[in-house]
């Protein structure tokens, strides 16, 4: 096999130097009736047949590349430029572990400080970790330092318009703790707050692609002793005001679409950052800037007395591996397109999903239920919209995520997804395959 | 010695000149709308870059790392083995990376079929009856594993089980698991063996006890020999045994934890099956379970029907730990070197991970101090006790300067000076050979020179770096 050097003639060699007749001696604490000689498995193949057998799987999958593209719902499709996967890729990055060693990983560590200062900035907030395992995870994590840092107080509030899958991940993570999760609806500003509440959550955008402000939500929340959690697109962050502008005590976002591709729904990018006050409690990784002994700066990992590796049971979160190469995707790409690139791709996307809104919105039947919207909203269909997702998939168009894969209660909502990647064209047709479809 | 990049390298607001731009879109072709009075953003400070300045910036940046790639990385517990190229290339394709998640089932059968293979492969090779991929770490494996004996003690009424019972030398992740899951821990200690001493750990058996959570090899390297044992004692006590299966790289092909009583187990596919740390994550932490827990996996899992696959929750469900199904393109790696690595190959991977180890230690046990005197698993610990006054630390910087990563240090934290050495299968002899020379010159310099150690390392691109000034005064980010 090419990645075991070792030949015959070493290991006999390294068998007499350990002082054994044979490798199975080295395995003689394992009881020898546990012991088995070969797997169930097929034996392996050449990387000519592995890789010919991984592409005929990969052609089977429906690619947004090949079809006009429409569905969203915590997963974009965005344009990488061609340098992130390049960078990305290096040897040096790749196959380096967490920079436990900093001066032989201050590569890492520079990407992770700068990929906590662009998106500190992009989040409105003072600190940002190095990532969580994606958006969800991420917001479940805010959730439990809320909770924690809120002694006696156990009530958490979510709006009713969060994706189905964070609200489910947040449950499970707090499947073995006293705290009790309230929805509300429509306005966050309305939410009711009491004594028992810990943090309200706002989701900004919603899952149907609401936008409500943030501010006075944040006010009545910090009235009311409580915290404000917020869940941001940050794209929608390049031209919408920020959550931490806004009052926002934790922002937690989906980093996907900053230079990350759709992959199956995975690795993605879990965004958290804080406040000052707050910053002891964070859970994640930190990258902190420091000095050496002769007054260089560098890079180490810090306040790592937060941290499962040093404080064990009594850590904030168990959370130890986490996504650095997807963080270091949206570091890379928010370095290329900047101040001015990623604003273009935040108001491409909204021009072009108010475009999409108000063509659809002239067709007889379909009425556009999202009143104020960054790129994504949710349309009434005069049929099931599964029904319509299948007749225009026949024709190349994935017109949008029938609610109804979510909600089955809810079978004529489609929500309707429009970024930079799509064209005029592609809008166009969209329109003109809907408007076939619901005759 | 390394070749690795000394300048010093400014941050990307510092490169960053207004009006520069490292990436354009294609002109908008629809009209503009305006955006909602009260909420536009006026200011965002991200820097600009031309494209070339930013290429020259992370290559220079990747030139400052130490990675496989480049260097030995024995880093004990991190399987710090090659990554085959080929895992790059086959997750590369356009049909893994450019499917959407909420894509309809028939249009992802390749992406579910994968799933489904990998699970069945995994489960095969763990002993268990089924398995999920949902998992994005070894430590979210952990957290999913302990809710699992969770719920089934809160089926058979017994949610008062609250305590899970730790060997010193365990994973920091395993009892900071315990607490997301609302276990408390209780700490059993290690024999003079370095296995888990069965006299403490009856005494720790009662009628509270949730369960075990065991690593095997333990950090120390070393088999759990009594490890049937162990499983019966806590399943007669009422409680479940979790396998951590961070060092599985020592076991493949030639045991199978299942086989030995664990309920429960993670593997870390980016140790074990070779996907790339990526400077930390991500990772993949499948989590297999025997029938009794099968059905609290979290999900949803692959399913085959008849010819086609698809996505359904496990009965009796934990639920959902991360939004979609795992960290995809991660599994897709494994996959791919599972399928070239194969059952014959993956028991070559454990013996000759374990010969590697084993032929290390016998090199450089006569001078670095190795406490248990067994045959080791895929990796051994040593103590950096060699002269006084000089510490682990100090060898590992120095380890540095001769162009080798340091191995884990201080950990586990039941050894003194701890070295925890892991050099796996796919590092050749004369590797270990260079490995072991620089070792023993180390220790001949503590003794001679002891100021090259204390100072070391002389040849990276910063000296050592003062973390106490960083924690007590925190720099997070860019303060231009």
């Amino acid at each position: 096999m090419p990645f075991i050097p070792n030949t015959d003639a070493e290991r006999t060699e390294m068998l007499n130097t350990i002082g054994v007749e044979s490798v199975e001696e080295l395995f003689s604490d394992i009881p020898a009736h546990l012991r088995i000689q070969k797997l169930d498995l097929p034996d392996g193949v050449s990387e000519m047949e592995a890789l010919a057998a991984l592409d005929a799987l990969a052609e089977r999958n429906a690619q947004t590349t090949k079809m006009d593209w429409f569905v969203g719902a915590g997963a974009y499709n965005s344009y990488i430029p061609s340098l992130v996967p390049a960078l990305a890729s290096r040897g040096e990055f790749l196959t380096a572990y967490t920079p436990y060693q900093p001066e032989v990983s201050q590569g890492t560590l520079q990407a992770i400080f700068e990929y906590q200062s662009m998106a500190a900035k992009l989040l409105g907030m003072p600190v940002v970790n190095a990532s969580h395992y994606d958006g969800a995870t991420a917001l479940a994590e805010a959730v439990l330092m809320a909770w924690k840092a809120k002694e006696g107080r156990n009530r958490i509030l979510l709006p009713a318009d969060l994706h189905p899958e964070y609200a489910k991940v947040i449950a499970t993570y707090l499947t073995s703790f006293d705290i009790e999760l309230a929805r509300y609806d429509g306005d966050p500003e309305r939410a009711s707050l009491d004594e028992r509440t810990a943090a309200v959550v706002v989701a900004y955008p919603g899952f149907s692609g609401e936008v409500y402000p943030v501010e006075k939500a944040a006010a009545r929340a910090h009235a009311a002793g409580a915290l404000c959690i917020v869940q941001a697109d940050p794209v929608m962050c390049a031209i919408f005001k920020s959550p931490g502008e806004q009052g926002a005590d934790i922002v937690t976002a989906e980093g996907q679409s900053l230079g990350n591709p759709l992959n199956f729904g995975g690795p993605y990018l879990g965004m958290l950052g804080t406040t000052e006050a707050l910053l002891r409690r964070m859970p994640g990784r930190i990258a902190g800037e420091t000095k050496d002994k002769e007054g260089r700066r560098g890079f180490v990992l810090t306040l790592s007395t937060r941290e499962q590796h040093i404080r064990r049971e009594k850590a904030v979160s168990n959370i130890c591996s986490n996504q650095g190469l997807s963080m270091l995707q949206t570091c890379i790409y928010l370095a290329a397109l900047g101040k001015q690139g990623l604003r273009h791709v935040a108001k491409q996307s909204y021009d072009k999903a108010h475009y999409a809104a108000e063509l659809i919105g002239r067709i007889p039947g379909f009425r556009v239920a999202t009143k104020q919207f960054f790129r994504e909203f949710l349309v009434q269909t005069p049929k099931p919209a599964a029904d319509i997702a299948r007749a225009l998939a026949k024709k190349g168009i994935v017109p949008g995520l029938p609610v109804s894969r979510y909600f089955p209660d809810k079978p004529n909502e489609l929500l309707v997804c429009v970024t930079e990647m799509n064209s005029r064209p592609q809008i166009e047709r969209l329109a003109i395959a809907l408007k076939e479809a619901s005759k | 010695m390394n070749t690795m990049n000394m300048r010093d390298e400014p941050l990307v607001y510092e490169l960053s000149r207004p009006g520069r731009i490292g990436c354009t879109l294609p002109r908008s072709d629809v009209p503009e709308y305006a955006l909602p009075e009260g909420l536009v953003r006026t200011d965002l400070d991200l820097p600009e870059l031309d494209e070339l300045t930013v290429v020259r910036h992370f290559t220079r940046l990747s030139q400052k790392n130490f990675s496989i790639d480049t260097e030995f990385y024995p880093l004990g517990s991190c399987t710090m083995k090659y990554n085959p190229k080929a895992n790059e290339a086959a997750a590369a394709h356009s049909g893994w990376k450019n499917l959407h998640p909420l894509v309809e089932p028939e249009h992802a059968q390749g992406a579910l079929e994968l799933l489904w293979r990998l699970q069945e492969a995994l489960q095969k090779i763990g002993g268990f009856a089924a398995a999920s991929l949902q998992p994005a770490a070894g430590a979210h494996g952990e957290f999913s594993g302990v809710l699992m004996i969770h719920a089934a003690l809160k089926d058979r009424g017994e949610l008062g089980r609250k305590k899970m019972l730790i060997p010193d030398s365990a994973h920091g992740t395993n009892p900071a698991s315990c607490t997301m899951a609302g276990f408390v821990t209780q700490t059993i200690p290690s024999g003079p063996d370095g296995n888990i001493d069965i006299a403490a750990l009856r005494a720790a058996l009662d009628d509270t006890v949730a369960g075990i959570m065991i690593t095997n090899p333990n950090t120390l390297g070393l088999f759990e020999t009594n490890i049937e044992e162990i499983c019966r004692l806590v399943h007669e006590a009422g409680g479940y045994v979790y396998g951590d299966g961070a060092n599985m790289n020592a076991l493949t092909g030639v045991f199978k934890p299942g086989s030995s009583g664990i309920d429960v187990m993670h593997f870390n596919l980016h140790k074990t099956f070779s996907t790339p740390h990526g400077g930390g994550g991500p990772g993949a932490g499948m989590i297999a379970a025997n029938e009794a827990l099968a059905p609290y996996l979290p999900g949803p899992v692959a399913v085959k029907r008849g010819e086609s696959y698809r996505l359904e929750m496990p009965a009796k469900s934990i639920g959902q730990v991360k939004a979609f199904y795992g960290n995809f393109g991660v599994l897709v790696r494994a996959y791919t070197y599972l399928l070239m690595t194969g059952g014959n190959g993956l028991r070559r991977v454990a013996e000759n991970a374990v010969l590697n180890a084993n032929y290390l230690k016998a090199l450089v046990e006569g001078v670095y101090p190795v406490p248990y005197k067994r045959h080791c698993m895929h990796e051994f610990v040593a103590k950096g006790t060699i002269v006084p006054g000089v510490h682990t630390l100090d060898i590992a910087k120095r380890l540095i300067d001769y162009g080798f990563h340091p191995p884990t240090i201080y950990f586990p934290l039941i050894v003194q000076e701890a070295l925890m050495i892991e050099p796996t299968e796919t590092e050749s002899k004369e590797t270990l050979d260079q490995y072991a020379d620089a070792m023993l010159k180390i220790a001949k310099e503590a003794a001679e020179q002891p100021e090259l150690l204390h100072d070391a390392p002389h040849n990276a691109p910063v000296a050592r770096l003062d973390e106490v000034m960083a924690a007590r005064c925190p720099i997070l980010c860019y303060r231009g």
